[in-house]
């Protein structure tokens, strides 16, 4: 009886000793170098894989950042300035500081004020419709409503509005990790610098049909009339193919040519109330003036 | 037992209700949009300008390119407007619009000219007319018919295939362009046989068109060295691969063209607009289009100016029918919805088909059941449900290496999944993609 146990505890005992001889044999045989740095860059790492630097994955990125001796057009920006700079103490190399940015949806048609015109019965993606088809609506540029950029948010910083058919930026939750821009088959999603208390002012249009097509097909469209243009004091306003666009960088958000809009495809965000009350039945009164040139 | 081609293939209901009306003069348009791309390929230049007065088969888009065509002046009139108008496509693309003369003459004057069968040109000046003519293939993908002609030297041919089968349900645009034109369309084909000296040729037609069968055998006489074969009414027979598969019992190779096993395929709208540029020096600005629906009050086929607005057409036959849902530009299985009805008539189009609420709808997709029909089906030997859930899942390079980019967009399995998935539109979404990655690669 205890002669059976010592042997398999003596047996066990030395097959284990020989599994262990062999693990080390080859764990010295097979040892592959690796950087330790690249452990401690993806520690730093906000571990997103989301891909918005361009590798795939963090850990990728890691590498790269350790394996690239200038690293000053690379970026995270999930993690934004303060992780590029830890990133920078631990491999003692410079990196470029980028204003935060954020994705704007630069089309507000939705249900209520674009139309439906035709319907599409095939598989709901934008990818699909696009190809297919120039959108169920008569606006050959605006947004599909088929949520590719809902799809592909890992940060769930995007939902579809049910009510407008359209999707909505949750700006708090948003990394500015791309992959929103890069789905939409439209470029519609663009990329805005983050301004001081999240304060955006951007054509919400991306229409590029004369006035009068334009603004048939939806009612917030640009027309193309050049009232920014002309009110704008920075010249932050280019117009081309019909179509106004604010140029973010040059911007002052001084908000004259929100005021101007006829159509109000200029969107304003994060702006306080405006104080002023006298100003609105005015830009009313331009509204109407302008809606009448239009139709003639 | 007539002949078809072996692997897959469908047969839905045929609903040609238009196969017993002649092909009639459609009223002139008053206004024609010309759209300078209605060709595969690069589109052509514009070479008029607003306020130029163009007389009636005049060049108005130069080709752009060795892929590409010339497009001519449908009318007789004056250029009102360069301008990006809805096609078939569903975007704004360029257009040529033109305003027709109504006191000009030459859009009225209807000549008919006599059955000319001498053919006095060279082989290269027949085909240099056939590119300056504007000819494109009339089948439906519009391929310059020069580049299809244009053969290395060397290249071996032994058959010229017309393709009178016209699969598609409800058209019948060829079917009546066989019965009234016979006698051209073989002197087009002796064209082509001279023009790429080739010795024998051979007619595919279905056999639900036995008429047009009987008119050719009538015609044609044993030195003509022209075959007139019935073939067993199958849906897609019309795709040139199945179409040579079924003649000759040839398996074109995948990536490969009918050029590859020594045969040629040409449409007969394409034999006939050949016949009337190299004989009457006529370029393609006309075209036979049917109009048809099981609502119209009187659906029909006509002779359309290529430009024409659909609303015109569908004027012609009464209007739309109350109820109407869909209108398809071309036939039902291939043919694609329009968005609205200021699409203008192309090279490309060869029916008008307008459906009614109680047709027009897909059922709701639910999920795939794996009973294997779409593989049954698919002409090409692929399998459909495997490809669309590589193309729904991005695994394009998987797509590419199981051979999506053999497949033709027949429709079939889309038509016969019982569990109405969107086999088709999946499977083009991943064509477009394994596109774009190979030109890229190269």
């Amino acid at each position: 009886m205890s002669d059976s146990v010592l042997y398999s505890v003596l047996l066990l005992a030395s097959l284990g000793v020989v599994a262990a001889i062999m693990l080390y044999v080859v764990s010295k045989k097979f040892y592959v170098f690796e950087n330790p740095l690249i452990a401690e860059v993806d520690e730093l790492l906000p571990s997103a894989n989301c891909g918005g630097c361009g590798s795939p994955g963090c850990k990728a990125f890691a590498e790269k950042l350790v394996n690239t001796e200038d690293i000053s057009d690379l970026f995270c920006p999930v993690g934004g300035n303060e992780v590029m700079k830890q990133v920078a103490a631990v491999l003692g190399k410079e990196v470029t500081e980028k204003d935060p940015e954020l994705a704007v949806l630069r089309c507000q048609g939705g249900c209520d004020v674009r139309p439906k015109t035709t319907e599409y019965q095939g598989p709901r993606t934008c990818a699909i419709s696009t190809m297919i088809y120039s959108g169920e609506t008569d606006c050959q540029y605006g947004c599909l409503g088929d949520g590719d950029c809902v799809k592909v948010c890992k940060f769930d910083a995007m939902y579809m509005n049910e009510s407008t058919g359209l999707p909505v930026i949750i700006t708090d939750k948003c990394t500015s990790c791309g992959a929103c821009v890069e789905a939409c088959p439209r470029d519609i999603i663009e990329m805005h610098p983050k301004h001081k208390r999240d304060l955006k002012i951007f054509v919400g249009c991306l229409n590029e049909d004369k006035a009068g097509i334009a603004k048939k097909a939806c009612d917030v469209a640009c027309i193309g009339c050049s009232k920014c243009q002309d009110i704008c004091p920075k010249d932050a306003v280019l117009m081309v193919n019909n179509l106004a666009y604010i140029d973010p960088l040059i911007c002052t958000l001084c908000r004259k040519c929100v005021e101007v809009c006829p159509t109000n495809s200029i969107i304003e965000t994060n702006f306080p109330p405006k104080k002023v009350k006298k100003v609105e039945p005015e830009a009313e009164a331009n509204v109407e003036s302008i809606n009448l040139k239009t139709d003639a | 037992m007539l002949k078809t081609f072996p692997k897959g293939g469908i047969h839905p209901p045929e609903n040609k209700i238009t196969s017993s009306k002649g092909i009639k003069k459609m009223t002139l348009p008053k206004v024609v949009y010309v759209p300078i791309s209605q060709h595969i390929g690069i589109p052509a230049e514009i070479v008029v300008g607003v306020k130029d007065k163009v007389t009636i088969g005049q060049v108005i888009a130069k080709s752009g390119g060795f892929m590409s065509s010339n497009i001519h002046s449908p009318v007789a009139g004056t250029v009102t407007k360069l301008d990006k108008i809805i096609d078939t496509s569903g975007y704004k693309k360029q257009c040529i619009v033109i305003r027709t003369d109504l006191k000009d003459e030459s859009n009225f004057t209807d000549i008919a000219y006599p059955l000319k069968t001498t053919i006095t040109l060279e082989p290269k000046a027949i085909l240099q007319k056939i590119n300056d003519l504007g000819i494109v293939g009339l089948g439906g993908a519009t391929f310059p018919s020069h580049v299809k002609l244009s053969i290395k030297e060397g290249t071996k041919l032994d058959h010229l295939i017309i393709n009178g089968v016209e699969c598609e349900p409800y058209l019948t645009a060829d079917h009546r362009l066989m019965l009234e034109k016979a006698e051209e369309i073989i002197v087009g084909i002796k064209i082509l046989m001279f023009a790429l000296h080739i010795d024998k040729a051979i007619i595919g037609i279905e056999n639900n068109k036995a008429d047009a069968i009987e008119t050719f055998k009538k015609i044609i006489t044993k030195n003509d060295n022209i075959k007139i074969a019935a073939l067993k009414v199958k849906y897609p027979q019309g795709g040139e691969k199945q179409l040579v598969r079924a003649l000759l019992n040839r398996e074109v190779p995948k990536n490969g063209l009918p050029l590859d096993v020594g045969v040629i395929v040409h449409n007969v709208g394409t034999i006939f607009a050949i016949y009337q540029a190299i004989q009457h020096n006529i370029p393609l600005i006309e075209r036979v289009v049917t109009v048809t629906g099981k609502k119209l009050e009187n659906p029909s086929n006509y002779w359309v100016k290529i430009g024409t607005p659909i609303t015109d057409l569908v004027n012609e036959v009464g209007g739309l029918p109350e109820g109407t849902r869909k209108i398809v530009n071309g036939g039902p299985m291939m043919g694609k919805a329009i968005k609205n009805t200021d699409v203008p008539v192309t090279k490309g189009t060869s029916g008008i088909l307008v459906i009614s609420e109680d047709e027009a709808s897909r059922g709701e997709p639910k999920n795939c059941i794996r009973c294997g029909e779409c593989v049954d089906v698919c002409p090409m030997g692929l399998e459909p449900h495997l490809l669309m859930n590589l193309s729904e899942k991005g695994m394009y390079e998987k797509a590419s290496s199981e051979d999506i980019m053999t497949c033709i967009e027949c429709g079939s399995c889309s038509y016969v999944c019982p569990s109405h998935r969107p086999l088709l539109d999946y499977i083009r979404f991943g064509k477009n993609i394994v596109k774009k990655m190979n030109t890229s690669k190269n």
